[in-house]
């Protein structure tokens, strides 16, 4: 979050309407993307890495992540630990079924 | 929020709907007690069916409808009915509400110094959004079919399998509201402790209390959300017809279920002991605060090992995000799965373990007051160490394998949160009530109460892990009907009889709680000779808490100073 | 008596640097990640435990959920400059933006209204083993539009779809979007015949059912969205004169919440309509 004077809010400005586009061209990449012919595991690498871009601009500029309070980022980092807690389930849940199916 | 224009509120705006943090925790407190009581009742009926199964229920009929009776006896759907709502009651109803928005609020705000909470108006929603839910659910017992049937856990495929009963559906609903309450409350806690805290006041030097309310406010925050999830794919489950926690292939009462199937019922266990593991601590942190503070107060010393308490508590919080699976070791989970929760779940035992030493160590060379809050306070240290110590068989697969679902489960559990967090909470309303009322409560009654609770909630308890080592299920709702049940039925009839007892023996307690508000003792701002910040506010505290604002010089538990005239030193006076 | 004056509403905390409404909002958003981490990691569990999943482009309306991902990504630029609006203390700019922000999340519920709509009126029998339905032999399932289902009659009447489905699983869902446009002719199906009728309504399969929960879970936090921002263009304007610090902080907040809705739905997009 920059300050307030008219100089600098302008700045901010253009910085989002860059962002903007870049989101608008890389919703069309992934639509494209997602026509390619390729393995579902590449699909899913591409397609969660230009979202993974998209999620970054939209919060380090429209959120303002990129200059915010170390509290904030405190949090965020708690919740990204337990966040990856909550994906690693599904994980720990197929590990378990194959050696359930393993052993009958 | 402007001072000038605010006139006398009138009766609604000042005890209805107050945005006052005092207010909104007497009423989180009266109404979480209510459903404590409710919760006990219905667990006297359970005791009743157990101890003598045949015996004739028909007065029964008259409150909850004649489906769940035949001839006057219970029929096992109605059992079902009382087991699942005493547990979701006890803990979403009571205990938690009772220790974070009943002692939380009303307590933490003056220990920091605060005038009232971040954000009054969510602190009130917060409430009625609580109440609501609470409704929901007492609500569900009156709709054909009953109340919710499947235990506190509502493992799917079984709960999904009448979708037609409402009693579940009305459950799921009320969890949401319960889910969003605590979600209101947490931010607001958090929030409050983080940016309110007077001049001087470090995060070091925050009364033990309000560190363990920190903590359960992150447990509540990032933990319930999943269940609120696996909440809502249920309810699709139930209302929408998906299949998302329904397996192919599932024959219900001998026909093939009716769905796309392809879903797996081990999903909801996942997300439900995401949240539910965090839980324990919980219900068990605020506890552990109180204790904290009542032991710190009546041994005049400080408490042995502040900083160790703290880190511990701050640990503990963390590793219960990831120990869940230490209760579905039965799924057939993978052995490296069972290895890596076995190991976390002994590792969480190592800060609770450091939290009963330090309090343990506290008492050591203290000139010891046996008020009635201490002697509640000195029998959660036993108690809390008996349910931590039962536990331990359960945490590790292989004993885990012979003691899963039978009564020796119930005990351990029970042994935490009813001898271990109930002992606390009584003896914080002990404790906060001439604050709150300014008035004593009375230590005769208190101390008849004591006596009464400590032995008879033993007695309810104790012969459980009898029960479970012999091998009965938790969810039987006649064990007379198999050898094993038969013969330890004398060990269920004892435990009945002490939870009738029990209940007796809260008489003192309600007479009390009732009788000191009009006939207690008249007491100052600080009549148990206090050091933390909410003795330095008036008996009551006005809205607004403090005439001027406190400003903190020292730590939280300095008592018995070599040199200070006094044999306590409050943190508000220099 | 007086309220109670609570610090740190307007002004930021000396330490934190933040203001309570922000702080308290970025918790809000923290339990939100583990409300949508945890539907996510259902969908990656049910996906990977699945026999077949149906790829978005064959089954759902990637052109109108692209569409949607525009106007939930402009509705986010014009939400950001309302703050921007604020924080220039210039009323027109802030309402005129706000007014667009609303505009847009309207048009995205609209649309997604258009995309829900024709798969609740799409049907699907699947067959019983052997089942005799003439033309149909051998399918699994037969896809169209169900022209009556009477409970007490042992048959239903059935238009399927003009394009004829394969026995294979992959081509069983092809095109049924645009199946509804021409019909063949109405069939009859013996109820002995059917194992399960449904629309490709949540209960079709878990695919539909986690697409219609998350959507749909999204879309509410979309409704709510616009019930805050409605209340600060319509009431906000005495604030914007009284306090422009808190109301720009207001908006700020706010606006998070926007964003953070918008950012689920980046993540939602390629993952149910995409792969």
């Amino acid at each position: 979050m920059g300050g307030h004077s008219v100089e600098e809010i302008s700045k901010e400005v253009r910085i989002y309407m860059t962002v903007f586009a870049s989101l608008l061209v890389l919703s069309g990449v992934t639509v494209g993307a997602s026509l390619l012919d390729v393995s579902t595991t590449v699909a899913i690498i591409i397609g969660l890495a230009i979202a993974s871009i998209k999620g970054t601009l939209v919060a380090c500029y429209f959120m303002h992540l990129i200059s915010e309070r170390k509290a904030i980022y405190a949090i965020l980092a708690l919740t990204a630990f337990f966040f990856a807690v909550l994906m690693a389930l599904p994980a720990m849940d197929l590990q378990g079924n194959e050696a359930f199916s393993g052993r009958v | 929020m402007s001072g000038h224009d605010h006139h006398d509120p009138g009766f609604i705006r000042k005890y209805v709907f107050s945005v006052d943090h005092k207010v909104i925790g007497i009423q989180y407190t009266v109404t979480s007690l209510l459903f404590l009581f409710l919760g006990f009742a219905l667990m006297m009926i359970m005791r009743a069916q157990l101890a003598y199964p045949k015996a004739d229920f028909s007065f029964l009929e008259n409150i909850f409808g004649e489906a769940g009776f035949v001839g006057g006896t219970m029929l096992p759907e109605f059992y079902n009915q009382l087991g699942a709502m005493h547990g979701t009651i006890m803990v979403f109803l009571g205990v938690v509400p009772l220790a974070v928005g009943g002692f939380g609020n009303y307590v933490m705000p003056l220990q920091i110094g605060a005038p009232d909470m971040a954000f009054p108006k969510l602190n009130m929603a917060s409430y009625w959004v609580y109440f609501t839910g609470g409704v929901v659910m007492i609500c569900s017992f009156f709709v054909e079919g009953g109340a919710a049937q499947y235990g506190w856990t509502s493992y799917p495929p079984l709960a999904n399998t009448q979708p037609h009963l409402i009693g579940q559906t009305m459950w799921l609903v009320g969890m949401v509201f319960l889910i969003t309450s605590s979600l209101l409350g947490s931010v607001n806690f958090i929030v409050t402790i983080v940016q309110l805290r007077v001049k001087g006041l470090t995060f070091f030097r925050l009364p033990f209390f309000v560190w363990a309310q920190f903590i359960t406010s992150f447990l509540l925050l990032l933990a319930f959300p999943p269940l609120e999830a696996a909440g809502v794919l249920q309810l699709m489950d139930r209302v929408a017809g998906t299949s998302f926690f329904m397996p192919d292939g599932l024959i219900i009462s001998g026909s093939p279920a009716v769905n796309a199937g392809g879903g797996n019922p081990l999903l909801w266990q996942h997300l439900f002991w995401f949240l539910a593991h965090p839980e324990v601590y919980v219900l068990i942190l605020p506890a552990m605060g109180i204790v904290g503070e009542i032991v710190a107060n009546n041994t005049r010393k400080p408490l042995w090992g502040y900083r160790s308490l703290v880190y511990s508590v701050i640990f503990l919080g963390f590793m219960s995000f990831i120990v869940w699976a230490h209760h579905m070791f039965m799924t057939g989970m993978g052995q490296s799965m069972s290895i890596f929760f076995q190991t976390t779940t002994m590792i969480i035992s190592i800060p609770s373990v450091i939290i009963l030493t330090a309090l343990i160590l506290s008492l050591w060379g203290g000139s010891i007051r046996f008020n009635t809050p201490m002697l509640f306070a000195l029998s959660f240290l036993p108690m809390f160490a008996i349910g931590g110590l039962t536990g331990l068989p359960l945490g590790l697969a292989a004993s885990d394998i012979q003691l899963h679902d039978t009564y020796y489960v119930i005990g351990h559990f029970h042994f935490v949160v009813a001898p271990g967090t109930l002992m606390a909470l009584f003896a914080g309303v002990y404790f906060w009530y001439p604050k709150v009322t300014g008035r004593m409560m009375n230590s005769a009654l208190g101390k008849l109460h004591w006596i009464g609770t400590l032995v008879f909630l033993n007695g309810v308890f104790i012969p459980m892990f009898v029960q479970g080592m012999a091998g009965v299920s938790r969810r039987l709702y006649d064990q007379t009907h198999y050898e094993h049940g038969q013969a330890v039925q004398e060990w269920t009839i004892a435990s009945s009889w002490s939870a009738w007892l029990l209940g007796i023996a809260q008489i003192p307690f309600i007479l009390n709680f009732f009788m000191s508000f009009f006939a207690g003792k008249k007491v100052d701002q600080n009549p148990w000779k206090a050091t933390t910040l909410e003795w330095a506010a008036p008996s009551p505290p006005p809205h607004g808490n403090f005439a001027t604002e406190p400003e903190v010089y020292r730590g939280p538990y300095e008592y018995s100073v070599p040199g200070a005239s006094d044999d306590y030193s409050p943190q508000f006076v220099k | 008596m007086s309220a109670p004056v609570i610090r740190y509403i307007d002004e930021p905390h000396p330490i934190t640097g933040l203001t309570n409404g922000k702080l308290g909002l970025w918790l809000f958003l923290a339990s939100e990640v583990m409300l949508f981490g945890a539907l996510f990691s259902s969908y990656i569990l049910l996906r990977v435990g699945a026999d077949s999943w149906p790829d978005g482009w064959d089954v759902l309306n990637v052109p109108l959920a692209t569409l949607n991902t525009v106007v939930l990504i402009s509705s986010s630029v014009t939400m950001v400059m309302a703050w921007v609006g604020c924080r220039l203390n210039n009323l027109g700019k802030f309402r005129f933006y706000m007014s667009l922000t609303i505009a847009l999340s309207l048009v995205f519920l609209v649309i997604k209204t258009i995309e829900y709509k024709p798969k609740f009126e799409h049907y699907e029998a699947f067959l019983a083993d052997g089942a005799l339905v003439k033309g149909y032999e051998g399918s699994e399932s037969i896809t169209g539009h169900l022209d009556e289902n009477d409970l007490d009659k042992d048959y239903i009447l059935f238009s399927p779809d003009a394009v004829q489905h394969g026995t294979s699983g992959d081509d069983e869902h092809s095109d049924h979007e645009k199946g509804g446009e021409g019909h063949a002719e109405q069939i009859r199906i013996n109820r002995l015949d059917i194992d399960r009728l449904t629309n490709f309504g949540p209960k079709h399969s878990n695919f539909y059912g986690l697409y219609f929960t998350m959507t749909g879970l999204h879309g509410l936090h979309i409704v709510g969205g616009i019930a805050v921002n409605l209340y600060f263009l319509l009431f906000g304007t005495g604030m914007f004169r009284s306090n422009p610090a808190q109301f720009s902080n207001r908006i700020e907040c706010a606006g998070l919440y926007w964003h953070f809705v918008d950012l689920v739905w980046i993540f939602l997009f390629p993952t149910i309509y995409l792969l």
